[in-house]
């Protein structure tokens, strides 16, 4: 008995090492798979769009791989604001498309239904838009390459300060990014000297903002502080805003650039023209790196206009091309976040980093003016911060 | 009490289980062994079912028509969420609080309901699902808002099975409870009460006359199907772990509203098939295409009301009937 | 008073938005769910011709509900006919499948982007009162709708076509005794339901922005107003509308905490006390 027993084993065991050699070249070969989950349907569905294109425009230049292997970009909608679908979403790219890297996340609360997937399935989830600041907390998996609320609110407000306005009112959609939005406003703002002299929370699905801006008009504030998910909301204040004239009774906006970002600024119109706001992209950024990006994109997508949203999804698929890079083609999600954490590259928004403690992104803040530049409307920087992190976490 | 005088063999014989729903109920066994990639899918859809088996007992039997079920469904939602968010995670226990929360809060507004015509009842309950879900909006601290209520920690079911990410407990947990409030949902429709109510949407006249208390019938069996929501929403928020804030919503209320009548409603069978049927075909059709498969759904209700009124079961009764009348042609 | 005049003006858009599916719902008894998405293809007619096609506003408005009405007429010749004698649950799964076609292909045809519109520079800015300050184009809204209102009250109440709806409605056989065409009857009512719709949507995108999302966004509102104004009825349209619009606005104005509750409440509290709408005649069927 005992011979042959071992003889088996070591049959059992050249076949076991034959196999996992012949898996090991088919690894090699094997599609990287790459799950969004995005809204690409409903009232965000121009945030899935951006995205999928900034992302798609990535593996076009880089050849339709990363790190050797080819890429496939599975994307999954979430239809917008329905925590239940992207959770869903997102546990069937890791169960049934098995997925090595989640990404996407059009809005936050998508982005928190989806961190526990994130944890248990032991997968990096890139965060390509969804901006409460507390979502890198949800998971010690979840990195972000978009922006948090309170990255583009403390700039602005700090700038409101230094250039005279002295009593702003505050109106922020009602949830996580609003929220986060508000209290930074808040904080940074009365830290200045501001005074805060009323404040609104505005439902999340709710484009009549009538009430509201009479109610501005009424307080008279030097300034009124927005933020609301970009789209139609933000046609629809400053439709508004112009109607009831409010900038001739001396109220000026105070925003974050989500106002107005590439992809609804022409639906804004006129009306938009001499805004300030922060953010961290603008299509007019000068530099080498975006005038490729905005070339390469008018190519690949002619109707559309490139935003911030788009350079998240470039980004973050750049950020997972620099990891596998670095970590050799290994996905395991804790080597691919360890080399993740405090990685920095040049963005065609401009340098940008990892933070390595909050996994959360630190970037230059840019405070823009809205102007006509050949013919078109464009957000042109003036003012800039460099390397801000999330004042959001401590 | 004299009802044990008349003779009730067809009453019985309806009740007796047709080997078809015997067939019927092995589905779940076949769909795990064959999709079992896509369990959180066919959980949802026995959820769905469930909650679209309320909405059937109510409107299909009473003839009680909602346009804001949803508020029951959430209702629940959050009534189990809460109470596995603060500490109390057994899967059982938040079904029993979320059946009786459910339950407490439908025979309360049953009362509104019960009122006016159609069109009224329809806006009544829309009303009353909309005012729950800006209260839910609002209570940021209890709810989260719109970022839903996170944190919910279940602890195993019946302390041996814990909830995993392939979701294989939450599926037959969710499949196991559908069964069994089917299996009483059918007791229920096939009880002279059931009966009652089957009499009240065909001639709420006549019923008084009979000796039958409408009013109190119709209430009773919103609460019934209050709690059967609630259990619906308790179990999606137990398997999912999260509440978000769409579980009280119109869309859901509404799209609810399209399953049972694309299922068929006044058929518990009706329920099942057309959660089965939309989900089915929402999945596969956004997974073909992301951005536009809404018009192919579109294009699938507008061509089922065309060519098969009264839904998936009335389309199938007209086939049976049709070959049933061939069968006798031959003959 | 400018929340006042503001509520009146948001009811009005309401009230002729809304007063195309009173006629759909309460004249021909058909639930059409697919209304907003009749105000859609009106909204997206308006922009284009506008924007590519360069028609002055004013002029727009009509073409907008003439082809929206055309439009219409098409589907109910080829559609909505069959589903008469449907039940109403059969309706509104048929017409909520429309809406899912519909929101589709706005995206595919004009992208998921809000769109663009400017209005000529007489109904902008605001025309200022001592402690009220009016929106020019509100105010247009509100002379349009009252024009609007009183017309269709005149077609419905006291013309020749309007007697013959009724009859049709009330009684078809009986009607096609009396030598009325009801087939051609409903076909211009239903244009008429539609033209109102694209007429409304065209309107309204200036206040309620327009994208594809347009026709679910506010079927809840349409809703409300035919149920409390009682479906059928013109004048308790108008009224609901009002109503409603004057109490969201200061709804949001003074108490902001609650919002949108208000509205709800109002509408659940009416048809508590007035189960057939305010001024609604017994729902018929």
């Amino acid at each position: 008995m005992q011979p042959r027993t071992s003889i088996a084993w070591v049959t059992a065991a050249l076949a076991a090492s034959a196999l996992s050699l012949a898996a090991h070249s088919a690894w090699a070969a094997d599609p990287l798979k790459v799950g969004l989950v995005l809204p690409m349907s409903g009232p965000f569905a121009s945030y899935g769009k951006q995205i999928e294109h900034g992302a798609r425009l990535y593996l076009q230049q880089s050849g339709g791989t990363i790190a050797g292997r080819p890429v496939e970009l599975i994307v999954k909608d979430d239809t917008g604001v329905a925590p239940e679908i992207s959770k869903r979403a997102a546990q069937e790219l890791v169960v049934k498309d098995k997925v090595d890297v989640l990404g996407g996340f059009g809005l936050t609360p998508s982005a928190f239904a989806a961190a526990p997937i994130a944890t248990e399935a032991k997968k990096p989830m890139i965060v390509m838009n969804a901006a409460a600041s507390a979502i890198t907390t949800k998971s010690n998996y979840v990195l972000r390459v978009s922006h948090t609320l309170p990255q583009l609110t403390a700039p602005i407000a700090d700038w409101a300060v230094k250039n005279g306005i002295r009593k702003v009112y505050t109106l922020v959609a009602d949830f996580g990014p609003g929220h986060d939005a508000e209290a930074q406003f808040k904080k940074t703002f009365t830290a200045g000297g501001g005074e805060i002299v009323g404040e609104v929370r505005t439902p999340v699905k709710n484009p009549d903002f009538a009430p509201f801006l009479q109610k501005i008009k009424d307080i008279k504030p030097d300034a009124v502080f927005l933020f609301v998910p970009p789209g139609e909301q933000t046609v629809a204040f400053m439709k508004g805003f112009v109607e009831r004239d409010l900038a001739k009774a001396g109220i000026r906006i105070v925003a974050t650039g989500d106002l107005t970002e590439e992809d609804i600024l022409d639906a804004v119109g006129d009306n938009a023209l001499g805004l300030i706001t922060s953010l961290q992209y603008s299509e007019v950024h000068n530099s080498p790196e975006n005038a490729a990006y905005t070339r390469a994109y008018y190519a690949a997508y002619p109707k559309d206009r490139p935003n911030y949203m788009s350079v998240s999804g470039f980004d973050g698929m750049q950020l997972i091309a620099r990891t596998l890079e670095k970590t050799g083609g290994d996905v395991t999600a804790d080597k691919f976040m360890a080399a993740a954490r405090g990685m920095s590259w040049t963005s065609p928004r401009g340098s940008i980093a990892i933070d390595p403690d909050t996994r959360d992104i630190t970037q230059t803040i840019y405070i823009r003016k809205v102007e006509r530049v050949d013919g078109k409307l464009q957000n042109v920087e003036f003012d800039a911060v460099a390397n801000v992190r999330d004042p959001g976490k401590p | 009490m004299s009802l044990a005088t008349f003779d009730l063999t067809p009453l019985r014989r309806a009740d007796r289980w047709h080997p078809a729903e015997l067939a019927f109920w092995l589905l779940p066994v076949a769909a795990y062994l064959v999709f079992p990639d896509n369990l959180v899918l066919l959980t949802q859809i026995a959820i769905t079912a469930l909650f679209c088996l309320s909405l059937d007992l109510i409107l299909g039997y009473a003839g009680i028509v909602s346009l804001g079920h949803a508020a029951f469904f959430g209702f629940g939602a959050y009534a189990a969420g809460l109470l596995a968010a603060n500490g109390i995670g057994d899967p059982l226990a938040g079904l029993a609080v979320a059946a009786l929360a459910s339950a407490a809060l439908g025979f309360v507004t049953s009362f509104l309901v019960l009122r006016g015509s159609d069109l009224t009842r329809l806006m009544v309950t829309l009303g009353i699902a909309m005012m729950l879900y800006e209260v839910a909006n609002k209570l940021t601290d209890l709810t989260g808002g719109v970022d839903g209520l996170q944190g919910i920690e279940m602890t195993p079911l019946l302390g041996r099975f814990t909830f995993d990410l392939y979701g294989k407990t939450a599926y037959w947990y969710a499949v196991a409870v559908l069964f069994l409030l089917f299996w009483a949902a059918r007791k229920l429709v096939h009880s002279p009460f059931g009966l009652s109510l089957k009499g009240i949407r065909l001639n709420v006249a006549r019923m008084p006359a009979i000796g039958a208390p409408v009013n109190a019938r119709l209430s009773a069996i919103y609460t019934i199907g209050a709690a059967y929501a609630g259990i619906a929403g308790a179990l999606l928020a137990q398997t999912t772990q999260f509440v978000a804030l769409d579980v009280l919503s119109f869309n859901r209320s509404a799209e609810l509203m399209l399953i049972l009548v694309l299922g068929g409603s006044g058929s518990l069978y009706g329920a099942v098939i057309g959660a089965i049927v939309f989900m089915s075909a929402h999945h596969v059709l956004s997974d073909m295409n992301p951005e536009y498969w809404q018009f192919w759904l579109g294009a699938l209700l507008v061509v089922v009301v065309l060519f098969a009124r009264d839904g998936v079961m009335g389309g199938l009764r007209r086939l049976s009937h049709a070959a049933g009348g061939l069968r006798k042609g031959a003959r | 008073m400018t929340v006042l005049f503001d509520g009146v003006a948001s009811g009005m858009l309401l009230f002729l938005i809304s007063v195309g599916l009173s006629v759909t719902l309460g004249l021909m008894n058909f639930v059409n769910l697919a209304h907003g998405a009749f105000a859609m293809v009106g909204g997206y007619l308006c922009v284009l011709l506008l924007n590519r096609v360069g028609v002055p506003f004013l002029a727009a408005l009509p073409l907008a509900a003439g082809l929206t009405a055309l439009v219409g007429v098409v589907l109910e010749r080829t559609l909505y006919r069959r589903l008469y004698t449907a039940t109403h649950l059969d309706q509104v799964l048929f017409s909520i499948g429309l809406v899912f076609m519909s929101i589709a292909a706005a995206q595919f045809l004009f992208g998921a982007q809000q769109q663009p519109l400017t209005l000529p520079d007489f109904l902008r800015g605001q025309i200022s009162l001592p402690g009220l300050d009016m929106g020019a184009y509100r105010l247009f809204l509100i002379l349009l709708s009252l024009v609007i209102a009183f017309g269709l009250q005149r077609l419905v109440g006291g013309t020749r076509f309007g007697a013959e709806l009724r009859a049709s409605v009330d009684n078809p056989r009986a009607a096609r005794g009396v030598g009325i065409n009801v087939e051609r009857v409903f076909t211009l009512t239903f244009a008429l339901g539609t033209a109102l719709a694209g007429l409304g949507g065209a309107l309204g995108v200036e206040m309620l922005g327009l994208d594809p999302g347009f026709p679910v966004k506010y079927i809840v509102y349409f809703l409300i107003v035919v149920a409390v104004g009682g479906s059928g009825n013109i004048t308790g349209s108008l009224v609901a509308s009002l109503i409603l619009g004057v109490l969201d606005v200061a709804g949001k104005y003074y108490v902001p905490q609650i919002g949108a509750f208000v509205i709800y409440a109002v509408m659940v509290v009416m048809l508590i006390f007035r189960p057939q709408g305010l001024f609604g005649r017994r729902a018929a069927r």
